[in-house]
């Protein structure tokens, strides 16, 4: 599905990724750790088509295509979906309205006609209690005035209407506490199916003992250092990360 | 420049012949009175510190055709597409300069909603009450509109009245060979506790260049409410300099909100006078401009008496080479204690080539009082650009999406629905984009 090969990125002429091969297939979880300015960010924003990055060398391809080449629009158009560490607040747009101009533009892109209203309504219910969220959310302004556990379950709310293929959760879990991590990953591990795959980038490995991954990359100093399976992240989280530092210094 | 002068001061004294028997009365006085004074000032230049950002030279080279013949040409059915509605508003409506009595809908049945010449015809002693009392002649503009004022809207609403319905004053301006030059004179007079809503629109169906110069008088007694919505989105040939003076006795209420949507050049005066206790005005602005236009917000609030209230919210959005200009003069007098005054203007630039100048200007003579100002001036948020894409809605929708959530603020001040949706849309037809929903 993604393939990223050799990924050099810089900003303002500070590289920033030096060189990130990475597979994912469908059906797959993978996680991202590392430590704080590794670079995991930026790694989410590239896939996603942030401007203001340099890509000085390699290629990200999505399903055969060359991602470097689209719009961050055309990118979420194939289904790429990337849930922000920092959501946006947008004054007087509700989240209704969002979701459903989100959604249309998406379908749009695909050929097909505006989803039928009471389709839509019938979906955003599905969702909202699937992720426990209450009616007021609809009609207040998008992430204006959210905590920070609402603008990340209203991430997850977004990704759940959306139905990506690849979903980038970047540090979803920062600021949940752990009755909202349970919520966000009940609505995750739902929506998971062997046709889609998630990429979840994450200091600590809290969010992974109710998001199962199958694969653990450490990235440090913008390189992946070590792959693994789930167990390498509970290894970071008993020992940190110098362990890891010490062992790339070698 | 200066030929256009001339060409007034000729005209003044053709205007002249054509006043039988009106030589003699108060307002005649006061025409000569305001000439003089247009005579010895002339045209501000850039050198008048109010003028320093606002160039008149493009508006004021042409050769303006002064009078105009009394055609009726605009048929109703042309006109009514820019009725607010059919039926259910009072309307005074003017072609050229003209009161067009068959596109208006006007009453004098328990409110007066009519004409300046039949305020001048019928009831010369309202006129010598309230005729120039609030102009300042020290303003070339409103001395020059003074000088040949002729017609206009005239609204007078008597003591604990509500006017039923809103009141559209439209002056339309039919394809000319000439440039034109139109001066509208208006008088508003709420009695005690009385309310009217008031929509003003500025219409030129012509290509050539359009120019109006307009003045109003506003009288606001105790208790009076006025909504007043000024919508320009005149097309680009067409120029405005509106000079309005509203004056404000206790626990009245002005709402004024101006879209300046669309012309080559838009100048906006509002002179609030709040001259008794517990009196409030609201003034909002949205402007939306492109290309080269021009919008220029000058808007002075006089705390006379202690104890008033003021407010005011202006954001512009700008496009193209165009050029925005706010100017917020808040004057506190010695003994106005407790005003509380606010003043905001939030403005983003699209473009590298677009300029705002924005700047508060309060004079605060009294010390027991709060007053605020602040202004921004910035881009489009990238951040949140990219979370929009990022949902898949394409740049020009995100970007779109973005601007009318930023004027919503202001839109959402307008209360009569079928007016906010227009604005709204003209709005997002500047922005090429047309939501199917309502935010």
């Amino acid at each position: 599905m993604l393939k990223i090969k050799n990924l050099h990125v810089s900003v303002d002429d500070t590289p920033i990724l030096k060189g990130i091969s990475l597979e994912i297939k469908k059906g797959e979880i993978h996680a991202i750790m590392g430590p704080n300015g590794s670079g995991k960010s930026t790694l989410s924003n590239v896939i996603a088509g942030k401007e203001d990055y340099q890509i000085t060398q390699g290629t990200i391809e999505f399903e055969g295509k060359d991602l470097l080449e689209l719009s961050a629009e055309e990118r979420a158009h194939l289904g790429i979906f990337l849930s922000f560490q920092y959501p946006v607040e947008i004054p007087g747009v509700s989240v209704t309205n969002f979701i459903k101009t989100a959604i249309n533009e998406n379908r749009k892109a695909k050929g097909l006609e505006p989803m039928p209203a009471k389709e839509l309504l019938k979906l955003i219910r599905e969702r909202m209690e699937l992720l426990n969220m209450d009616k007021s959310f609809l009609s207040r302004s998008l992430n204006e005035g959210f905590s920070g556990g609402e603008k990340k379950r209203n991430e997850i709310f977004q990704l759940s209407m959306l139905q990506p293929k690849l979903a980038i959760l970047d540090e979803t879990d920062s600021g949940l506490d752990i009755d909202a991590l349970r919520i966000v990953a009940k609505g995750v591990n739902t929506l998971r199916t062997p046709e889609n795959a998630f990429l979840i980038i994450t200091h600590y490995q809290r969010l992974l003992e109710y998001i199962v991954p199958d694969f653990v990359h450490v990235l440090y100093n913008g390189k992946i250092v070590k792959t693994g399976s789930k167990d390498l992240a509970l290894a970071l989280e008993e020992k940190g990360y110098d362990w890891i530092k010490e062992e790339v210094a070698i | 420049m200066e030929a256009f002068k001339e060409t007034l001061l000729s005209s003044f004294i053709v205007f002249e012949n054509q006043l039988n028997g009106q030589k003699k009365s108060e307002l005649h006085k006061l025409r000569q009175k305001a000439f003089e004074a247009f005579e010895k000032y002339g045209f501000p230049t850039r050198k008048d510190e109010d003028w320093k950002y606002t160039n008149l030279k493009p508006i004021i080279k042409h050769d303006y055709k002064i009078f105009h013949p009394k055609e009726q040409k605009l048929q109703l059915d042309e006109a009514r597409k820019y009725f607010l509605s059919e039926t259910d508003t009072y309307r005074i409506v003017f072609v050229d300069g003209y009161y067009a009595s068959w596109l208006s809908l006007t009453t004098h049945h328990q409110y007066d909603i009519c004409t300046f010449s039949a305020l001048i015809n019928r009831y010369p002693e309202i006129a010598d009450e309230y005729v120039g009392k609030l102009i300042n002649h020290g303003d070339s503009f409103t001395a020059l509109n003074t000088a040949f004022a002729r017609e206009g809207a005239y609204i007078f609403v008597p003591d604990n009245k509500i006017v039923d319905k809103p009141i559209e004053i439209l002056h339309f301006t039919t394809p000319h060979a000439l440039p034109a030059f139109q001066q509208p004179r208006s008088l508003l007079v709420l009695g005690k506790n009385s309310r009217a809503t008031v929509i003003e629109r500025h219409i030129s169906l012509s290509a050539n260049p359009v120019f109006t110069n307009s003045a109003t008088e506003v009288f606001l007694h105790t208790g009076a409410i006025l909504d007043h919505y000024k919508i320009q989105t005149d097309h680009y040939e067409a120029s405005l300099i509106d000079n309005t003076v509203y004056q404000l006795q206790g626990y009245s209420v002005l709402n004024l909100t101006t879209a300046s949507l669309g012309g080559k050049f838009v100048r906006n005066n509002p002179i609030v006078k709040l001259i008794e206790s517990m009196a409030e005005a609201h003034l909002w602005g949205l402007t939306k401009i492109d290309s080269s236009e021009l919008a220029d917000h000058h808007t002075s609030i006089e705390h006379i008496a202690p104890h008033c209230q003021s407010n005011e919210l202006y954001k512009g959005i700008f496009g193209g080479r165009s050029t925005g200009i706010f100017n917020g003069k808040v004057y506190v007098a010695p003994h106005a204690q407790k005003t509380n005054a606010f003043q905001q203007n939030n403005n983003i630039v699209l473009s590298d080539k677009a300029t705002v100048n924005t700047k508060p200007q309060l004079e605060i003579f009294a010390n027991d009082v709060k007053c605020s100002h602040g202004c921004t001036v910035g881009q489009m948020d990238e951040n949140a650009m990219f979370y929009l894409r990022q949902r898949g809605i394409a740049a020009d929708k995100a970007r779109a999406l973005l601007l009318l959530a930023f004027a919503g603020e202001i839109v959402d001040k307008i209360q009569l629905p079928e007016l906010r949706q227009y604005v709204k849309r003209i709005f997002n037809q500047k922005n090429h984009i047309d939501f199917d929903f309502d935010l």
